[in-house]
Formats: C-alpha cells, structure tokens, sequence
C-alpha cells in the first residue's frame, strides 16, 4: 500500500506518514512472529526425524528391550501393546462416538439436547487426559486390585468420543439433504437412509475422522501411566499390565542409559509418522469434499 | 445423481405397489408407457435441489415427516442413537462422582483447607495441595504471555497478510504441530532444550535480567521457566489456528467497509476484524490456558517435580498434573492416593469451567448470528 499524495496540508501528511509507518511497522511484526513460530517449530520437527531416522532399524521393530547394558533391542512388545490397547478402544469409542453424532446430525437439529451433547462433547475433549487415566485407575484397577489393558483401554476409549462425535456431525451436515430426500421418497425407512445413504455418503471423512482420533490417543501417556502401566515383555493378555509405545518412550527418556534413549527417540518417530499420515488423509478428505469421493 | 433417479423409478415401479396419494411415485406408473415424462421428474428434482439446499425441512421433507414410515425398527435405531449421545454427559457424571467417591478420604481430612495449605509430607500424611496450584498457574500464565502475542502474529497472517501459497502449507504445519504428542514435546525438551537452558540462555537472562530478582538460585536446567517455554510451544498451534478460524468467519464485508474509508490495512485489521472477533480471541487464549492447565507429559519430564514455592524461575516445582503423574504408582496410603485424587477432582473442575467458558466465547463468535458493528 502506498499512500497517498495529494495532501492539502502539512499536519495531514505527517499523519498519514504516521498512520502507514504504523501499518508497516504492524505487517513487519505479524511476518517477524510468524517466523518466529515456524522456524523453531520446523526445527524440532526435522529434529525428531532426524534423531529418530537414525535409531530405527530392523531390531526395533522385532525385538524387545534389552537388558540395562546391553546394546540392541527394540520396541516391538510395546507397539504390539499400543495396537492391543488401541484396538480396544477404538472397539469402544468409535460405535458410541459415530452413534452420538449421527443422533446430533440427523435426529437433534435445532434440539436444545442436542446443542447441550454438543457443548458437553467440545468440554469433555479439554479435559486433561490424566484425569481420564484416574477415573479409569479408581473404576477399575482398585477394584480389580491389579493394572490391567483393559483399563488403559476404557481411558483412551472416553478421550476417542467427543472427537469422533464432532467430526461425524460435521462430515454429515455436508451430505446434501436431497440426497436423504431421494432415499426417503423411494420409501426407505429413516434408519436404514441413516446407514447406507448418510453414513455411507459421508464414510470417507467420518473414517478420517476416526483415524485422526487414533492416531491422538496413540500418543497419549498420562492416561496409560496408571491404567495400562507398561510391560519390560511380551504381553497379551487383557487384565494384565501391558506395555505402550508412549509410556515406553517416557519411561527410557528420563532413564540414564543411552541406548534406552535411542530407542525413544526411534518411537518418538514411529509416533510422529502416524500422526503425519492422519492429518494429511484429513487435509486431502477436507479440501475435497466428502461428496466428489462418493458419487 | 441424474442417472441415479432416471434408473431407479422403473425398476422400482416393477417391484412395490405405487400409491396414487404420493405426488412422487404417482407419475411414476406411467414411466413404462410414456418415456417423455423421465425429463419431466428429474426436472422436477432440479428445481426442489435449491430449495433444500436453503432451510433443513423442505416441502418434500415435511410431506415424508407425516407418514408413518418406520415403526419399530426406526424408533428402536433413533433410541439407540440418542443413547449414545447421552452416554457424552454420563461420562462426565461418572468420572466427577467417581473422583469424589475415592477422595472422601482427604476431602473429610482437610476440608476446603486442602487448597490453601502448603504441606506436602506423605511420610506423615500431612497434605496440602498449594505449591502445585502455585507451580500450575506461574506455569499456564508464564506460557500464555509468550505464546498469546505470537500466535495472534501467527493468525493475523495467516488471515490478512498471507499469500495464497503460503497458506495452506502453513496451516497444514501448524495443525502437525498441534497433533503431536506431549510425551515427544518432552523427549525434546529433556535432550535439548534442557542443555540450552543450563548452559545458554540460563545464563544470559542471570546476566541482563539478575536485578528483577526472577532468575536467583543454582540453575539446573529444569525448572518453572523450562516448563513454561515448553507449555508455550504446545499450546502456540492451538490459539493460532482457533484464533486465525475466529477471524476468517469475520464477513469480508467489515474489512471492505473500513478499508473504503480509507483505512490502512493495519487499520483495517484492528477496526474491522480484531474488534469484532475479540471475544472470540479471548475464547481461544482461555482455551490454550485450559490445556496448559492440564498438561502433563512434557511438564513432568522438565519441571524438576519438587513441592516447592519459590520466587525464582529456575527453581524447580510441580504443577496439580505432574504431581499425580509422577507420584501416583508411589503412592502407598490410602490417605496419600485419596489427596493425588483430590487433586485431580480439582484439575477437573477448574478445567471443565475454564472450556466451557471459552467455548461459549469461540462459538459466540463463529456460529452466532454475523459480527456486531461497534
């Protein structure tokens, strides 16, 4: 922008100097702080691939953890942990989320109920996953008395809902209403336009959405810590303590040996691999609509 | 779409009865004998798209919504959705009143005392929960007055500066960002921000800032300052992005209003998009506070887990999340699990008040009716 030059006096040019030095000074700043977030951010991106790249090999994902001392190893007993535990609550956690968004998308429109579901489901998603990890320790590892998988997976399961919820709503509000309209003129009954024209319409960004919500809970700690507790072995079983990968990578960061620190810095990448798959797929479904996938 | 509808009525005319009330299959048992009316219907289809485009009950909607259509299976289906979404507010019932139940313990003890007491001694069973909410609140608000006016920078690019180019790589980083785990933000910090801390810019601030009084003590690296640094790392992605999406729901009618009164840009910007969307960027600040508040892996790892209450920054402390997450499996009293709980039952509340206010604030701004001229 350049100011303009025709000025009748001289107190008018000296504001208006003013009034664009301002605005340069201002886009300056808002470019410097961009910078300022982008630069030390990338940095520890590039950072953890690098440092990560450089640990993973063959023997982390075959192995176990090797003894203090030892050379080697890897992480596989907690990426199978991790998939157990992840299993389980997406087994949960995904039907009750898909099943409380399709009720806000296609029954609760304009509903006050539905407003409070969805004001309680933003709440419940910034609640503090530690505090998951001790509601799922008080119902049910006290009472069972031991760490358990399943309690890990109980925890994630509760974190996985309010998200799935908003992103089914959302993905559904897209699908056309004439759409639902053909189906339903044809003398489909609600529930079953529900599930194969809805639903299925919307499918490509309702499972991205389920994947991002995976690939959330697939990082969390706090809520494992106390839950599903971690596991130096192999471990399959459901009501025993089993290991996952970011408890394990927590547990070898602040450990003093340096070949455990290797190891978390080649799970940290495993972690961030995942993540960066999820989000893409969600940028790629996003920006193209859900409908130009189905039709 | 179209060849959806011209194929269906004459395999569908074969297969059910039509009935002569419903103004949509009626024209549909002459599909087999005059060919010419098939224009005719998906006209028609045309010509309603617009209109249910529009509101959510079109004509067509409200003439199905008064046919019985379903009987048990439908209602069974809409009871089992409803269901669902219940179960989102019994989840939050059950997770209070189970925290409640397993701290009674400490709750009888000491009372509301809990809060204001600076003791925490598990040996003797003396508990107070003071130096954590201290170590939490220097902490959150330590990490917003960094990361607030970076990440409004941050938004105001992204949403009047950038190049188009720019911003869709841009936004895609910064949501990465806002995905990656704590625990890996930890491993990080441990191994190198940590080493910074002690031997660089530790020093540098005893050296420029020593007179505040705010960096005394032995500098071990971990400590309050480290943790805010890193908290402000975390929660920078999210007030950006939410802050940057509050914006972009600003109408481009506003910044056309100002700028043709012959606003600079910058102008422009405060008057016509900062203003209207204030309440929504005090709504994404509280929602960064919210998780800063709650936050637990990366703090843990860095803040040097000691109850302690002291003036300078590079003392090491604990915050309400860290304490549980590091002394929780220690804890070997019924008396000392009772008062981690407690803890938490408070994180809970203070985090669940603080999003359901700034998710007021978001959704005033982005789904209320278009923003107020002041």
């Amino acid at each position: 922008m350049r100011p303009p030059t025709n000025y009748k006096s001289r107190s008018m040019r000296l504001n208006s100097a003013w009034r664009y030095g301002i605005n340069h000074l201002v886009t300056g700043l808002a470019i410097l702080s961009t910078a300022l977030v982008i630069v030390p951010l990338v940095a520890i991106l590039v950072y953890l691939i690098y440092k990560g790249a450089s640990s993973l090999n063959l023997d982390f994902f075959t192995h176990i953890p090797a003894p203090v001392g030892e050379t080697g190893g890897g992480m596989a007993n907690a990426m199978l942990g991790s998939g157990i535990v992840l299993v389980l609550a997406s087994s949960m956690g995904i039907p009750v989320g898909i099943a409380a968004g399709v009720y806000l998308a296609e029954y609760g429109q304009g509903k006050l109920l539905a407003m409070a579901v969805r004001f309680t489901a933003d709440v419940l998603n910034g609640i503090p996953s530690i505090v998951m990890g001790i509601a799922a320790y008080s119902l049910i590892v006290m009472r069972q008395m031991h760490f358990s998988a399943f309690a890990g997976g109980v925890a994630l399961a509760i974190m996985m809902v309010p998200t799935i919820t908003r992103t089914t709503e959302e993905m559904l509000m897209t699908v056309p209403h004439s759409i639902r309209e053909a189906a339903l003129g044809l003398g489909v009954p609600k529930w079953r336009t529900v599930l194969s024209v809805s639903l299925r319409t919307a499918s490509p960004g309702i499972i991205t959405g389920c994947m991002l919500a995976f690939a959330r809970v697939a990082g969390e700690t706090a809520p494992l810590l106390f839950t599903a507790f971690g596991n130096q072995f192999w471990s399959f079983k459901l009501n025993e303590p089993i290991a996952a990968l970011p408890l394990q990578i927590y547990v070898y960061a602040i450990s003093p040996y340096d070949e455990w620190h290797r190891l978390a810095w080649g799970g940290a990448l495993v972690l961030i691999l995942m993540i960066m798959v999820s989000v893409t797929l969600v940028r790629i479904y996003a920006g193209r609509g859900v409908l130009k996938g189905a039709s | 779409m179209t060849s959806f509808f011209i194929v269906t009525p004459s395999s569908m005319s074969l297969e059910r009865e039509p009935e002569p009330s419903s103004p949509l299959t009626a024209p549909l048992t002459q599909t087999e004998a005059t060919p010419l009316h098939a224009p005719a219907i998906v006209n028609f289809v045309a010509s309603a798209e617009p209109a249910a485009a529009e509101g959510p009950p079109s004509p067509i909607r409200q003439y199905l919504n008064t046919c019985s259509n379903g009987g048990l299976a439908d209602k069974t289906f809409a009871a089992v959705m409803l269901v669902c979404a219940l179960s989102i507010f019994a989840i939050v019932l059950f997770i209070l009143s189970i925290l409640i139940a397993r701290s009674r313990l400490s709750l009888s003890q000491f009372g509301f005392g809990f809060f204001t007491r600076s003791a925490w001694d598990p040996v003797s069973g003396d508990f107070g929960a003071l130096p954590f909410i201290f170590g939490t609140l220097a902490t959150s608000l330590l990490a917003l007055a960094m990361a607030v006016p970076l990440a409004l920078g941050v938004a105001i690019f992204l949403s009047e500066l950038c190049p188009a180019r720019l911003r869709a790589p841009i936004s895609f980083l910064t949501e990465l960002l806002a995905a990656i785990p704590s625990v890996v933000y930890g491993l990080w910090a441990v191994f190198v921000l940590v080493p910074i801390m002690r031997d660089q810019l530790g020093p540098l601030l005893v050296t420029y800032l020593g007179w505040t009084g705010l960096f005394g003590g032995y500098n071990f690296g971990v400590g309050l300052l480290t943790a805010s640094i890193i908290l402000a790392i975390m929660i920078l992605p999210i007030i950006s992005s939410i802050t940057r999406d509050i914006m972009q729901a600003i109408p481009v009618s506003q910044r056309e209003a100002v700028l043709a009164l012959g606003a600079t840009r910058w102008e422009m910007i405060r008057t016509g998009v900062l203003r209207n969307a204030r309440i929504g960027i005090v709504g994404a600040v509280i929602l960064g506070l919210g998780r800063a508040l709650g936050e637990t892996m990366a703090v843990t790892m860095v803040i040097g887990n000691h109850p302690d209450i002291s003036k300078s920054l590079f003392s090491p402390a604990n915050t309400l999340a860290s304490v549980i997450a590091g002394e929780f499996s220690e804890a070997t009293s019924s008396m000392y699990l009772s008062a981690l709980i407690e803890i938490g039952l408070a994180l809970f509340l203070v985090t669940i008040v603080v999003n359901a206010i700034a998710r007021a604030l978001v959704w005033a701004v982005t789904r209320g009716a278009p923003a107020r001229v002041h």
